[in-house]
């Protein structure tokens, strides 16, 4: 019986997270149209974030390339359906592996990043100094930072997707004999715009989950240093979760246009 | 008990009143921080606002500039009721307003030069639309005597000259009053002491008002002209240092004791 009442707290506190967070998330629409723009700070925010994650998304691409090539490779001889390699990895990367993953990665990155240093800014009163000297703190590191992860992170995942196949491509060359040329030939044969179009969107919404939790645990973060850790862990947790949230919800939609 | 009821020197009662606050009160759900606080800060006077850890000093400090909003009561910051000021012009009013905060709270991923520059992005006209900043910087870094440190980064500096290259922050918008949240906490006693006297140099050069939140006896012996207890979140005694150190009163005493 005792369980009930926490597990109904940890709803309600749950619920009331998710109401601060769509909150918060409307604060940047109503800030963000607003001049003075920040976009010294923007562009800042920009080549800090890319540059961050970079190496990271590079790597964890090319690494899915080859496993996914190297794991699937068996059961398609198996089927005989080996020529179908490049159709395969191209569309699943595409679609769904290279968006994805490249988000997981940028959120274990760029939103923990995001919150500890916000939360830092916090418990520092860094963040009411910029207060009071006259400039909106909302606008100059919440804002350009949500901008940023947004516009980034869809740049990372075509490096992230371009590189993973280019991992599945040595495997099949070095495998099967298949030349670079007849590999990105086939894949790009079947790749449309239905696969690029939606997968590209979706890459936009998980940019702005990134940046939007990251931001909203470190803008809020509790006093103290273990409000800091507790920020950027938060962050990661809260944003994985949401990503797969809106990977669902992108998921459904796009399925719905396929239909019709 | 009886309260002791406001004295200091009659010279400054005689001076305008640029800050005053009437029956504050500000609560974090049942902790009730204020309870009816009152404080009038005349132009060119040093003030000290006493008071034990949680007392609610940095929160009375902190709802004078806008950070806060109280509860209830009057604060008026150089004839502007801060209550009824809107985004813009508050802004405007805080350009009037030096801020040293506790742990300097400078921006880490700033040189100390555009630590500096920070709030002149806002408020440059109030300089007089200046294109280069840089006479400004190193007038505000050479008041603090660290004009040497202008393109290091926060972590390059001791606890000290942070606390310095904060002060040359607060000044450089040339303010009319200055607000010190424990100016001299976390310092060394000598550290401590040059804060105090360039606390002082500055008011006697730009002519500014001192509000001074401290717990720090000597830094109040030194810099105040004027002193307020604040107790349970209302002022228990008010007078100047040599008033006050010659209460009878267990509280005040308390205060005062070495």
């Amino acid at each position: 019986m005792g369980h009930i009442p926490k597990a109904a707290l940890q709803m309600r506190k749950f619920f009331i997270e998710i109401g601060e967070l769509s909150y918060f998330a409307g604060r940047f629409f109503k800030v963000g149209i607003r001049p003075p723009f920040e976009f010294k700070e923007f562009l800042r925010q920009c080549y800090n974030m890319g540059n961050r994650s970079l190496v990271l998304v590079l790597v964890t691409g090319f690494i899915i390339g080859l496993v996914l090539t190297l794991q699937s490779r068996p059961t398609l001889i198996e089927f005989g359906a080996v020529s179908w390699m490049p159709n395969m990895v191209g569309i699943s990367i595409v679609r769904e592996l290279g968006p994805v993953i490249t988000a997981l990665v940028c959120a274990g990155r760029i939103a923990s990043g995001i919150g500890a240093e916000l939360g830092s800014m916090r418990v520092t009163e860094q963040i009411d100094a910029m207060e009071v000297s006259g400039t909106n703190p909302f606008k100059y590191l919440v804002v350009t930072r949500i901008m940023a992860t947004t516009l980034m992170l869809p740049l990372l995942v075509i490096l992230g997707d371009a590189v993973a196949l280019y991992g599945s491509a040595l495997v099949e060359n070095f495998k099967g004999n298949v030349s670079f040329q007849l590999y990105f030939n086939t894949v790009f044969d079947a790749l449309s715009y239905g696969d690029l179009i939606p997968a590209t969107i979706k890459s936009f919404f998980f940019g702005f989950a990134i940046g939007l939790v990251g931001c909203y645990k470190g803008y809020y973060s509790k006093k103290g240093t273990a409000g800091v850790g507790t920020a950027a862990n938060t962050a990661v947790v809260f944003t994985s979760m949401l990503l797969f949230v809106i990977d669902f919800v992108a998921v459904f939609i796009s399925d719905i246009f396929y239909e019709l | 008990m009886e309260k002791e009821i406001a004295v200091g020197p009659e010279s400054v009662k005689e001076k305008k009143v640029i800050i005053d606050i009437k029956g504050l009160y500000k609560s974090f759900g049942e902790n009730h921080v204020l309870n009816g606080f009152n404080m009038k800060l005349y132009e060119g006077e040093n003030l000290v606002v006493m008071g034990k850890s949680g007392s609610g000093k940095s929160v009375m400090i902190k709802c004078l500039v806008g950070l806060m909003e109280p509860d209830k009561g009057y604060v008026s910051v150089m004839e502007h009721d801060i209550s009824t000021l809107d985004q813009e012009s508050l802004d405007v009013l805080r350009a009037d307003i030096g801020f040293l905060f506790q742990g300097s709270a400078l921006y880490d991923s700033m040189t100390v030069r555009e630590n500096l520059e920070f709030p002149m992005r806002r408020h440059r006209k109030k300089l007089g639309d200046i294109e280069d900043t840089t006479p400004f910087v190193m007038e505000a870094l050479e008041s603090v005597g660290l004009e040497h440190t202008m393109e290091l980064m926060p972590a390059e500096l001791s606890g000290g000259m942070k606390r310095r290259v904060a002060l040359a922050r607060a000044i450089i918008l040339r303010p009319k009053i200055i607000f010190y949240d424990e100016p001299t906490s976390g310092l060394d006693p000598i550290t401590s002491k040059e804060i105090i006297e360039l606390m002082r140099s500055i008011q006697k050069k730009y002519g500014t008002s001192s509000l001074i939140i401290t717990h720090d006896v000597d830094c109040a012996r030194v810099i105040s002209e004027r002193i307020i207890l604040l107790v349970d979140g209302v002022n228990y005694a008010e007078g100047s240092y040599h008033e006050l150190i010659k209460s009878k009163d267990a509280k005040v005493q308390a205060f005062f004791k070495k």
